[in-house]
C-alpha cells in the first residue's frame, strides 16, 4: 500500500507544487524514489514527530501541501497534540501517513502496534480518516482526499500484494463498498482485514450462514447515512479491525446503532486487551487477538446459531 | 530585505490617523494594565515582560501590509500567555480596533487569554508551550521553498525551553541553515511555578543554540535601541537561524510585580492598579 501510495504521489507532486514530502526518519526503500525526484520538497527531519507536525502546520499555513510519513503509532499518538493544536485547529491540509496498523509490526512488539490511532484521530471533529482496505483503494482514496480543504489521516498498510476481491479499488468519502451480499449477518471491516472478513463469510456459505461484507474506508467524516440505511436491513451486525475495540469501526457503528435507534445486534471483533510480552508474525499476532479468518468465521456462526457449536 | 511591503499606515487608513500611533513600550504597558484590570485576568508579568520586545517587533521590525497580504512577514507568539502585549501592539499600529480590544476575555471575545488565529493578523493560535518554533521553521522553510522575501519570528519564553519539542525544532531550524528565522526567548527567569533557575537550570541557553547551529546574541529585553541593532544585524545573516536571548524582568514596570511569581496567575485589585497606573506614568 505504501508504494501505491509512493507511485501516486509522485504523479500528484509533477503536477502541484505546493505538495511536500517530511518523514521522520521512516520509509527507507519506499521514499527514495520521491526523494531522488523531488529533492528540494523532500526532507526527513530525524526522529521527531512532534516537529514533522509542527513543521507541516507552518508549511501549510504559507500554502504548502505536506505530507508526514512515519509509523501509525508515531505519527499519531506522540504527536497527537500538535495535530490537535496545529492543522486541525488551524483548518490546515496536512496530510499524516500512518503506515502499519494493526499487527503489521508484529514482532517489533507493542511500542509498534498500531491499536488506538483511528480512534485519536476520528475523535477529532473535521479529522477526515481514510483506512484503505487494499492498495488499490489505497490509491483511489489519495486521488479523492490529496486536495481537502483540512487534514486527512490515512492508515495505510505495509502489504502492497493483498487485494480485496470485488473492491476493485472503489473509494467514495462517506460511503460503503459492499463486497459480498447474504442476508443473515452484515460484516463491516476496516483496513486489510477485510480480506479475512471476506473470507471468513465465505467459508460461512458451507454452514448455510449467508454474511454479508462491507468494506469502511472512510471512518471520518462517517458514513452515517450508507450505514443507517445498512444496519437496518440486519439482525446482526459484526465490526472487524485491526484496532483496540473502542475507539475504531466498532465504536463508530455502535454508535450509528444507538443515535438512531436500530435493532441490530452488533458483535465487535477486534482486539481487547493488552498483548504484553506477545510478538510474531501479524498472522501469528491476529491469531493471538481472535482476528484470524476462523476466529472471525466461528464468531460469526456462534453468533448466528446462539444454541449451536461455537466451534463451528 | 525589500521594504516594499511596508506601508504608512496613517496614510492608507485615514481613518484611524488618531488612534494609530508608534506602538511605544509605555504605551503597551499601559494598556496591559487596563485591560487586565478591567477584565480582572492574570498573566500581567509575563506581557509586561515583552513590552519592549514587542514595541520593536511591531514598531521597526516586521512588514505586514496586510492580514492575508502572502509575503507578509509571520510572528509566532509561542509563549501564547503574553497574549495582551500582543492586542496592545495590534491595537497601537492601527490593527485591532478599539472596540475589540475592550473585548479582551469577555465571552465570545476573539480576545482570549491565548492568542487565536480567528484574529486577523494572528496567524498562529498559541497557548500550548514547545509548538511555536516549529510552526516558524515551517513558516520559513515554505518561504524558501516559494522564493518569498517574508521572514519568520518567533517570541519563546525561557521556561518554554523546558519543552523537547522546542528543542526538535531547534535542531531542524540549525540542520537546514533556516536563515530567514529569528526567534526571540524572553529570558525573565521565571515560570508558572518557580524560578526558571531552581526549576530547571538554563544558564547555558547561550550555548545550546549556539551548538544546534544558531546564530546567537544577547540584548537587554528593555532596550529596543539595543535589541533593533541586534536584530537589523540578524537581517545580514545568510547560513543560520538567529536567537536573540533578551533578557528581561518579570513583570518590569510594575515595581511590586517585578520578579515576584505570584504575578504570573494573579489579576490586580483597585489599590495595585492604581499604584501600577501611577509607577507607569511616572517612567519616562
Amino acid at each position: 500500500m505504501r508504494r501505491e501510495v509512493l507511485q501516486e504521489l509522485l504523479r500528484l507532486a509533477e503536477e502541484e507544487e505546493r505538495l511536500v514530502l517530511l518523514t521522520a526518519d521512516l520509509g527507507y526503500t519506499v521514499l527514495e524514489p520521491f526523494a531522488e525526484r523531488f529533492p528540494a520538497r523532500f526532507f526527513n527531519v530525524g526522529v521527531a514527530e512532534q516537529n514533522m507536525i509542527g513543521l507541516a502546520t507552518g508549511l501549510a499555513e504559507s500554502g504548502m501541501i505536506p505530507f508526514c510519513y512515519s509509523m501509525s503509532t508515531f505519527a499519531t499518538l506522540r504527536p497527537f497534540e500538535v495535530i490537535r493544536n496545529g492543522p486541525l485547529y488551524h483548518q490546515l491540509p496536512v496530510r499524516i501517513l500512518g503506515v502499519g496498523g494493526g499487527f503489521e509490526y508484529g514482532s517489533a512488539g507493542w511500542t509498534h502496534f498500531g491499536l488506538e490511532d483511528v480512534a485519536l484521530m476520528r475523535v477529532l471533529p473535521e479529522m477526515t480518516v481514510v483506512v484503505p482496505a487494499d492498495s488499490c483503494q489505497a490509491r483511489q482514496a489519495l486521488r479523492a482526499t490529496w486536495n481537502l480543504p483540512g487534514p486527512v489521516y490515512y492508515r495505510l498498510g505495509k502489504n502492497e500484494q493483498q487485494t480485496v476481491p470485488g473492491l476493485n479499488g472503489r473509494f467514495r468519502l462517506q460511503q460503503i463498498e459492499t463486497v459480498r451480499t447474504g442476508e443473515d449477518a452484515l460484516v463491516l471491516a476496516m483496513g486489510p482485514p477485510a480480506i479475512s472478513a471476506l473470507n471468513a463469510a465465505e467459508s460461512l456459505e458451507k454452514e448455510g450462514v449467508h454474511a454479508a461484507v462491507g468494506i469502511v474506508s472512510c471512518l471520518s467524516p462517517a458514513p452515517t447515512e450508507a450505514l443507517m440505511q445498512d444496519l437496518a436491513l440486519y439482525p446482526l451486525v459484526f465490526t472487524v479491525e485491526a484496532h483496540f475495540v473502542s475507539g475504531g469501526l466498532g465504536s463508530l457503528v455502535a454508535e450509528t446503532i444507538a443515535e438512531h435507534s436500530l435493532t441490530c445486534c452488533l458483535q465487535r471483533i477486534g482486539v481487547s486487551f493488552i498483548p504484553r510480552g506477545r510478538t510474531g508474525s501479524e498472522a501469528h499476532m491476529n491469531h493471538v487477538a481472535g482476528l484470524s479468518e476462523e476466529a472471525i468465521a466461528r464468531r460469526i456462526l456462534s453468533a448466528c446459531r446462539p444454541g449451536g457449536s461455537a466451534n463451528g | 530585505m525589500v521594504n516594499f511591503y511596508r506601508i504608512d499606515l496613517q496614510e492608507s487608513a485615514p481613518e484611524k490617523k488618531k488612534r494609530v500611533m508608534k506602538p511605544d513600550s509605555k504605551a503597551i504597558r499601559r494598556i496591559i494594565l487596563e485591560q487586565s484590570y478591567r477584565a480582572g485576568v492574570g498573566h500581567i508579568g509575563s506581557a509586561l515582560s515583552v513590552a519592549d520586545i514587542l514595541a520593536l517587533l511591531y514598531g521597526r521590525i516586521l512588514e505586514i501590509p496586510g492580514a492575508e497580504a502572502p509575503h507578509r512577514d509571520r510572528f509566532v507568539l509561542s509563549k501564547g500567555h503574553a497574549a495582551l502585549a500582543l492586542y496592545a501592539a495590534l491595537y497601537l499600529t492601527g490593527r485591532l480596533d478599539e472596540t475589540a480590544l475592550h473585548s479582551y476575555c469577555a465571552d465570545d471575545s476573539l480576545l482570549g487569554v491565548h492568542p487565536e488565529h480567528q484574529l486577523p493578523f494572528v496567524d498562529f493560535s498559541t497557548g500550548s508551550l514547545g509548538l511555536g518554533l516549529a510552526y516558524a521553521a515551517g513558516s520559513a522553510l515554505a518561504a524558501r521553498l516559494q522564493g518569498s522575501p517574508r521572514r519568520v519570528y518567533a517570541l519563546l519564553s525561557d521556561a518554554e525551553c523546558n519543552e523537547g519539542s522546542l528543542w526538535e525544532a531547534v535542531l531542524f531550524a540549525g540542520h537546514h541553515r533556516l536563515c530567514g528565522l529569528t526567534a526571540i526567548v524572553d529570558n525573565n527567569g521565571q515560570q508558572a511555578f518557580g524560578y526558571t533557575r531552581n526549576v530547571l537550570c538554563q544558564e547555558s541557553l547561550r550555548d545550546r543554540w549556539q551548538s544546534m547551529g544558531w546564530r546567537v546574541a544577547e540584548a537587554d529585553g528593555h532596550d529596543v535601541n539595543q535589541m533593533n541593532r541586534e536584530m537589523l544585524s540578524f537581517r545580514e545573516e545568510r547560513s543560520r537561524p538567529q536567537v536573540l536571548l533578551a533578557r528581561t524582568v518579570f513583570g518590569k514596570g510594575v515595581s511590586y510585580m517585578e520578579n515576584e511569581i505570584h504575578w504570573h496567575y494573579w489579576p490586580m485589585n483597585q489599590d495595585q492598579y492604581q499604584q501600577a497606573i501611577f509607577e507607569l506614568e511616572r517612567t519616562p
